[in-house]
């Protein structure tokens, strides 16, 4: 879970998460065993719909400010260790 | 400091001096600023002060009244910004490390806003690191303290928002409420704090916590400025896709108006599982309603305590995808590694702190494949019957009313130990979140400690009018004592 | 079918394209949406994933999305997002917003023009991520040792369509993409580049034997940026699983990549590896319901499609049942966008055969330019050649000419030097070979068809390639007389 969290944790730190991550999920065992018969989810408060923006160019940010705020730059580009692999 | 000065004389005051040039911006900037500097060795409500461009600010509005021109509705407030609002050219850090120095290249639409409604932003306020808490304490700069006893926390997420207020550094001040964020900082601090209805005020610019649920709102040491502040940045926003369309509401007018007639249900669901200091303030606003024309009554809506669960799912999904972006690459902290995936992982370990890792371990899990169903499924299934058990509550009454919080202000470290324990704090302000309903907190009592109690007014969607009548009402009948500013912290010693 | 390659087996194939949107902008965000830009010149808040930025839907994408399901024969459906969450340096909010079970367009079908139907599964909306440039280790992935990101292309839209396994081989593959292709370009939703990445394809391989109805264990091959790497890697990793299976090992179900310059497939990951993208619903952006008055926008966008162009095509013709060659033709001309030339030099009277084999070989070789031909001009040159005025040789020359530089076509033949010799000079000149070579002439008089030719050659010489082949031709048999 700490892998696809992305979060590079010590053994410690990952053993008082798994105990703090039980007492929630105890916590919340609640939810898991309401009755949702016929109950539709609701990802959204609103019951909004088709909000569309017109396809109009708008101004793009400076590179150089934007590159300015990277940890790393060259050439233009963010510059990042090897990445391994290609995107899963 | 005297109580006459225009600083504390609220927004509508200061505004009309600013406006007619019986006084200048620059002055109250300068006083202000003064009393963010006599303060915050002991408050710490700021994560940073921006006096140099409050000063700026301030310039500009005097020259625009010198031109003759209108500087805008707020011209000349000095207003304060939680830290999670993008400020073009200043500091935007969220209280996290991953931020610590990251500069936004744009204003947030709020921001904009404020800007441009001649406000004077004098400085970011603190926060619970990416929003997530009730007491500040997981702020990764230190906490800000409680102007009313600087032992005990002022709330949170907001609680520098909040805190700022209640000191009377500024008459109002803007934060942003997930789960009770500006609602519960405003009742530990004795101040008023607005939760718009979701989409009333745009998001574009708030460094999202959890986007289904996350709404800014603002502070006000009285109905009228926190209402005031409101209209300032409520309205349609084409940049925030679940913005509702229709023009900012036009409230301050009808805020006299009274309560006469009015169906007010007080949830007694809350009343057994609060302090009760909090339970009898509630009831203590439903009877000063009752004497002011309302007919209150009690009603139980159980689904409420669907909420705190349900919240504790869906918030920390949310933020888990949120906060995936701040990972090392375009900008904010790195921690370098032999690869793209190693540097990723120590750059989010050493960014975040206990409670944020916490929330996208937990978050992550919820959203996993097998786990989903059971837990992400489920708590959007407990949504819609929160939303369900408030529709029908609304077909009987026109507000509800609630305690804000389940106790007033609690002492540093107090429940830091336990996670749940800190969670609970947010039990009567997360049913509005998950339906995206209107809430206010209004001061009404002190405890026997002296601390600001706060209550809550409920309301349906787009209710906010009729939402601050009532709450207008409750802070007339309220004890004077119980709100702030408390100008100069009033104790450190509360037993 | 049975693969040739493969014999006893059939290979099954289902195709997974990534079609960019021709909008002006990019799907969440008003920067613009351009090939070749300077890296990190189009982004902003929203494309860069910039804290606290939010999406709003580009309206033309979805039109664009609803033209090509249309196209498609897909039923057009309210449609959510959601967010595919998975870390990569290439995506700036590290996931993906894409549809998922709730797509815009499913269940609709497409027909070669062999006449198989490969029925659609979907073509839903999503971003495009950025680009990835790895540094030293000569360029290869795993031996870089650093990693440039350029975010230009985050955040264009796509839209991803889904095939179901109905093709058979490798040509139908790329016949299927070029088909795709001409659907796209007609709709105007895509410019349908290939080389510029516009077009890129998935595709999901397997086998089994030949005569069986039961699908056999797929691998899905990543990186096809061209028909020819489409053609090679399906052949290839055809070949490879029934290799596997008849040397008794089971095909495992992987992700793999296709190496262009080893052209071979290798293995990206197992089934046992697959991620977990935690979809769920976006909540930055809202419900998408397909309206009528979108619905009315966006067929009204639609373009005359490939299929009904190939049959008008083949119905001027002469009608139904061409040769394979023949058929061939056609598809060259429609991917050019010249069957409006050919079929306006039919109507002007050109025999369509002529006008389908100047079309499909001298324009077709001209390249995109072909298209820019003035019907008339075609007509009129096909004219000129069909009465003996010009040559073959001649006419492929002035087309040439017609299409680089434009013009009339008697105008440009005479400016070659393709002015038609005078009646009586030719005649004197061909009176002059007869002459001058008394024996070869006996030859063909007495039937040595292959003696036309020599002679033919020297009228040509003395004329200097300024006779019409026919009209010698006609002369020579009149003096047999
Ligand atoms: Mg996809
Ligand atoms: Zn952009």
């Amino acid at each position: 879970m700490a892998r696809l969290a992305r979060l590079d944790l010590t053994d410690d730190e990952l053993a008082a998460l798994k105990d703090e991550l039980s007492d929630l999920l105890d916590h919340v065992d609640r939810i898991r065993r309401l009755e949702t018969h016929d109950v539709p989810p609701t990802a959204h408060p609103l019951p909004l719909t088709n909000v569309f923006r017109p396809d109009e160019v708008a101004e793009s940010l400076e590179r150089d400010e934007v590159l300015a705020a990277a940890p790393a730059s060259e050439n233009g580009r963010f510059l990042v260790p090897p990445v391994l692999g290609e995107a899963p | 400091m005297s109580a006459s000065s225009l600083l504390d004389r609220g927004v509508a005051a200061i505004a009309s001096a600013i406006r007619t040039g019986e006084a200048r911006a620059a002055d109250l900037v300068e006083e202000a600023l003064a009393r963010v500097d006599a303060g915050e060795r002991e408050l710490h409500c700021f994560q940073t002060v921006t006096a140099d461009e409050a000063r700026r600010a301030a310039e500009a509005v005097d020259a625009a009244v010198g031109r003759g021109e209108d500087p805008g509705p707020l011209a000349g407030v000095p207003i304060a910004l939680k830290d999670n609002m993008c400020t073009r050219g200043t500091v935007t850090t969220c209280s996290s490390k991953i931020l610590e120095n990251w500069i936004p290249p744009y204003d947030g639409t709020v921001v904009a806003r404020l800007r441009s409604a001649g406000a004077l932003i004098v400085g970011k306020t603190n926060l619970d690191e990416f929003a997530m808490g009730s007491s500040t304490e997981n702020s990764a700069f230190g906490p800000t303290r409680n102007p009313w006893d600087t032992s005990r926390v002022p709330g949170g997420s907001s609680g520098g928002s909040s805190a700022a207020v209640a000191a009377g550094y500024v008459p109002v001040s803007f934060g942003s409420d997930t789960g009770g964020s500006i609602r519960q900082p405003a009742s530990l601090c004795g101040v008023v704090g607005i939760k718009p209805t979701y989409g009333r005020v745009s998001r574009y610019g708030l460094i999202a916590f959890a986007s289904s649920l996350d709404q800014i709102g603002s502070f006000g040491v009285t109905v009228a400025d926190a209402t005031t502040a409101f209209e300032a940045i409520a309205g349609h926003d084409p940049h925030d896709s679940t913005s509702i369309n229709l023009p900012a509401p036009s409230l301050a007018a009808t805020l006299g108006e009274g309560v006469d007639g009015l169906r007010v249900g007080l949830i007694e669901d809350f009343l057994d599982q609060v302090a009760p200091a909090c339970a009898a303030a509630s009831s203590a606003a439903a009877e000063a309603l009752e004497s002011s024309g309302a007919k209150c009554e009690s009603v139980s809506i159980p689904e409420m305590l669907l909420g705190l669960p349900a919240y504790y799912i869906i918030a920390p999904a949310e933020a888990s995808s949120n906060l995936a972006r701040y990972d090392g690459v375009r900008y904010g902290l790195r921690v370098d590694g032999p690869d793209a995936e190693a540097m990723n992982g120590r750059t989010r370990a050493a960014g975040f702190g206990p409670e944020v890792r916490r929330r996208i371990m937990i978050g992550t899990y919820a959203l996993s494949a097998g786990y989903y169903d059971a837990y992400y499924g489920q708590a959007q299934k407990a949504r819609t019957l929160t939303i369900r058990a408030f529709d029908s509550a609304y077909e009987r009454f026109d507000v509800l009313l609630a305690p804000t919080t389940p106790s007033p202000a609690f002492k540093f470290g107090e429940k830091t130990k336990n996670p749940i324990d800190m969670y609970l704090s947010d039990l009567c302000t997360i049913p509005s979140n998950l339906s995206g309903h209107p809430a206010v907190s209004v001061p009404f009592a002190l405890d026997e400690n002296g601390l600001p109690v706060g209550v809550q007014v409920l309301a349906p969607a787009l209710g906010e009018s009729v939402m601050l009548r009532v709450a207008a009402v409750l802070e007339a009948a309220a004890p004077g004592d119980c709100r702030g500013p408390v100008l100069g912290p009033r104790s450190s010693t509360h037993a | 079918m049975p693969d040739r390659a493969t014999p006893g087996y059939e290979t099954v194939v289902g195709l997974e394209v990534h079609c960019e949107l021709s909008t002006r902008t990019k799907l969440f965000c008003g920067c613009a949406n351009e090939f070749g830009a300077e890296p990190n010149t189009n982004i902003c808040p929203v494309c860069l994933g910039l804290p606290g930025s939010l999406p709003v839907l580009n309206e033309k994408a979805v039109e664009f999305a609803m033209r090509i399901g249309e196209a498609l024969h897909c039923e057009i459906l309210p449609s959510i997002f959601h967010r595919k969450n998975y870390f990569y340096p290439d995506m700036p909010k590290d996931y993906q917003v894409s549809q998922y079970d709730e797509p815009i367009n499913v269940g609709g079908h497409l027909e070669l023009p062999d006449g198989t139907v490969v029925g659609i599964v979907r073509a839903h909306m999503e971003e495009d991520t950025g680009k990835t440039t790895h540094v030293g280790g000569g360029g290869r992935i795993h031996e870089a040792e650093q990693s440039l990101v350029d975010y230009n292309r985050a955040g264009v839209p796509l839209v991803e369509i889904v095939s179901a396994p109905d093709i058979r081989s490798a040509e139908q593959a790329r016949a299927y993409v070029s088909e795709l292709r001409g659907i796209l370009v007609a709709t105007r939703a895509s410019d349908g580049r290939m080389e510029e990445g516009s077009l890129r394809v998935d595709a999901n391989i397997s086998v089994r034997p030949a005569g069986s109805s039961d699908y056999g264990t797929r691998c899905e091959v990543k990186n096809l940026n061209s028909l020819r790497s489409l053609g090679r890697a399906i052949d290839y990793e055809a070949r490879r699983q029934v290799e596997l299976l008849e040397s008794g090992e089971a095909v495992r179900q992987e992700t793999r990549h296709w190496d262009e310059s080893a052209s071979v497939t290798h293995m990206l990951r197992s089934k046992e590896e697959a991620y977990d993208y935690r979809y769920f619903p976006e909540p930055d952006l809202v419900p998408l319901v397909p309206e009528n008055e979108l619905r009315r926008r966006a067929s009204a966008g639609i373009g005359v499609l490939p299929a009904e162009r190939r049959s008008h095509l083949v119905s001027v013709l002469g009608g139904r049942d061409h040769a394979a060659p023949v058929m061939d033709q056609v598809q060259t001309v429609l991917e050019l966008s010249l069957d409006g030339l050919v079929a306006s030099a039919v109507h002007a009277g050109a025999d369509p055969k002529h006008a389908l084999n100047r079309a499909a070989n001298e324009l077709a070789a001209q390249g995109e330019k072909a298209a820019t031909l003035a019907p008339e001009s075609f007509a009129a040159l096909l004219s000129l050649e069909a009465s003996g005025a010009l040559s073959a040789t001649q006419a492929k020359a002035v087309l040439a000419e017609l299409v680089s530089s434009g013009g009339e076509p008697s105008v440009v033949a005479r400016k070659l030097g393709f002015e038609q010799l005078a009646d009586d000079e030719l005649s004197s000149v061909i009176d002059a070979v007869i002459a001058g070579h008394p024996e070869e002439w006996e030859r063909y008089a007495d039937g040595d068809k292959k003696v036309a030719g020599f002679l033919m050659g020297e009228v040509m010489k003395a004329t200097r390639g300024r006779a019409n082949g026919k009209v010698v031709a006609q002369a020579f048999t009149a003096r047999l007389g």
